[in-house]
């Protein structure tokens, strides 16, 4: 009771009391119902496989092993799609968010003859797009099907994130940019030496954003890249595993079949377990970042969502 | 082919925003003080007409009878057919249903749970657990469909999934039931699913907006003895209208867009009646089945639809005298 008050905090009447404590019982719930998931695949990851299947692992692993993970790091495949999820990451994010950024540069300047033309085509993107069918036939006519770049180009520049880092530099004092003007400075100087540097805190965000969402995508390797094993990534390997386990479910237990047949071996390894190790595997990354830029992105997504 | 045609029109209307009478020559002297600005910018326009607006040439596929080994110009025409077909297939309205259904099911979720959360975070007074429960509301946002998928359906797994544990223990069912196998729950499921991945991510913009608001009208209040329900409902919940009213119409644009991922990742042969929507129609018709003619004409209506539905509620924001985009 004491920890409650604590969190509380001052109040007055016994209105306030009340209210307080629910809310407080309340956000510790939600806490909860958020992180459950993720402890008990973390405590299924590192429990025994056979002894999975008996049920009543909650939050911490009944049999400890690393033996999940080591198979799962264990298989070249998987270290493969592994290579190629953190090198569309890391390309990905770093081409997109500099070529964003030169865009927004360009109409965040008020004197620029195209900055209405080019921000109202952008902008209306957001509401007409082609659809599935016509952009799969373009990427076939551009031969980018079957290609790493499939993941880089066709997502080259967000335009949500465009307006965010454009209203950010909007926000910067105009003196900066004349002064470095009359000394002479080009549009390119003006650029990487004033703009990008003091964009950091609006590059953080929209590197968070754009790498998480290049980290977690899984549909343009299903759609365009199925058929070349040697580009899958971590997420759709997942998924596959996700819709075999799913399938199962539907068509009896096989699962159990599946270590059974491996039963003399000391340590096996099922889908479920497989699944929870993987599932660990692509999540921390990002569940370790994020909490750092929490202040960037706060402010980030405020500034777009109000001025988009 | 095809790819040069569209962007000429468009490309040449730049020319749009001249000034003064000498327009056009003004226009190209200016092009000429900012050769560094159109170098920066021009390149990802081209990109943008490729890869944006050329697709959109592609909507010509829905009014032919599209065959893949022939160039597009080279098509047979075939009217409307598709869009007949389309409007007296049994099975699109049940996918329309269960899209309207889905995106409505989970835009009032989404709305009342993080409105409801947003105000509930900002009356925290310990700021260090406020900042521990925002940071942990967020983290499920940042996680994959994936990933996702992949915890919903075990927690609903039938013999170990900690729904049915915590329903069996406190004795709410007899026996445990198969979530994903029941076609009438997957709209629910759905529902829950994006509540729980996106709630806390959602309250940041209802945060902000909760700071805009003035807080000597608090002050006043308490003077003047509101409670704490009071003051959220007649300082909180008004000062958040603005906000409230520009993304329930950004919302409403989006209102044929349920989603893919969570559909697609938990859909299965028992509750695909329910579960499929426009998205994955397209998707079946178009790559799995080749139909591409039939399935661009899906994706037509969808787009059509939404920019209808954007721009009423735009245009319904603006009689009522609200906030509007645009």
């Amino acid at each position: 009771m004491k920890f409650l008050q604590k969190l509380a905090g001052k109040r007055r009447g016994i209105d306030d009391l009340v209210f307080d404590s629910v809310n407080v019982v309340f956000m510790i719930f939600l806490c909860i119902v958020m992180l459950y998931p993720m402890v008990n695949t973390l405590a299924v990851a590192l429990n025994e496989a056979t002894d999975t299947i008996r049920g009543g692992i909650y939050l911490w692993p009944r049999s400890f092993t690393w033996y999940n993970f080591e198979h799962v790091f264990g298989e070249s495949q998987l270290m493969h799609a592994g290579m190629i999820s953190v090198l569309r990451t890391v390309i990905g994010t770093a081409v997109s968010v500099f070529c964003t950024a030169m865009v927004a540069y360009t109409i965040s300047r008020k004197e620029f003859v195209l900055k209405k033309f080019v921000t109202i085509a952008f902008v209306l993107t957001m509401y007409l797009n082609g659809g599935l069918i016509p952009t799969y036939l373009l990427m076939r006519e551009l031969s980018l099907i079957g290609t790493f770049w499939i993941y880089i180009i066709p997502g080259l520049i967000g335009v949500f994130n465009l307006i965010v880092i454009r209203s950010f530099i909007e926000g910067l004092p105009d003196t900066i940019f004349e002064s470095a003007k009359i000394d002479g400075a080009g549009e390119f100087t003006q650029f990487f030496k004033i703009a990008l540097p003091l964009c950091i805190p609006v590059i953080a965000t929209v590197s968070l954003f754009v790498a998480v969402g290049q980290w977690n995508q899984w549909f343009d390797v299903f759609i365009y890249n199925s058929h070349k094993p040697e580009l899958s990534t971590l997420q759709y390997e997942l998924m596959k595993i996700l819709q075999n386990s799913n399938a199962s479910m539907t068509s009896g237990n096989a699962a159990s079949a599946f270590t059974q047949a491996q039963g003399g071996v000391t340590e096996t390894v099922t889908p479920q377990s497989i699944r929870a190790a993987m599932t660990i595997i692509v999540s921390v990354p990002i569940i370790c970042v994020y909490p750092f830029l929490q202040k960037y992105f706060v402010k980030g997504l405020t500034l777009g969502g109000v001025k988009g | 082919m095809s790819l040069q045609q569209t962007p000429t029109p468009v490309g040449t209307s730049p020319k749009m925003p001249a000034e003064r009478p000498t327009g056009i020559k003004l226009f190209f002297k200016k092009c000429k003080e900012q050769k560094a600005l159109l170098l920066m910018s021009l390149p990802f326009v081209i990109w943008l007409f490729i890869f944006r607006y050329v697709p959109l040439y592609g909507w010509t596929m829905a009014f032919q009878d599209f065959r893949p080994a022939r160039p597009l110009l080279e098509q047979d025409w075939a009217g409307m057919k598709h869009f007949v077909f389309l409007f007296t297939d049994p099975r699109f309205f049940e996918v329309l249903r269960n899209t309207l259904a889905m995106s409505f099911i989970n835009l009032v979720l989404g709305f009342v749970t993080a409105i409801g959360l947003a105000i509930l975070l900002n009356e925290l007074r310990n700021l260090t657990f406020k900042r521990i429960v925002q940071t942990i509301s967020y983290m499920p946002h940042f996680l994959s469909w994936v990933v996702a998928a992949g915890l919903v359906s075990a927690a609903l797994s039938v013999e170990s999934g900690i729904i049915n544990i915590i329903l069996n223990n406190l004795g709410l069912i007899e026996n445990n039931i198969m979530w994903l196998g029941v076609p009438e729950y997957f709209w629910g499921i759905i529902g829950a699913a994006d509540v729980w991945k996106n709630v806390g991510w959602n309250t940041i913009i209802y945060l902000a907006a909760i700071t805009m608001i003035d807080t000597e009208q608090y002050e006043a209040a308490e003077i003047d003895g509101a409670s704490r329900l009071q003051r959220i409902w007649y300082i909180t919940l008004p000062g958040m209208r603005p906000v409230i009213v520009i993304l329930l119409i950004m919302n409403l644009g989006y209102i044929l867009e349920s989603g893919f991922e969570a559909q697609y990742l938990l859909m299965n042969p028992m509750n695909m009646d329910y579960a499929e929507n426009l998205d994955i129609f397209v998707l079946r018709y178009g790559i799995n089945m080749g139909n591409f003619s039939l399935a661009t004409a899906a994706g037509i209506f969808k787009t059509v639809v939404s920019f209808i539905f954007l721009f009423s509620a735009n245009s319904l924001a603006k009689r009522l005298g609200e906030a509007r985009l645009f």
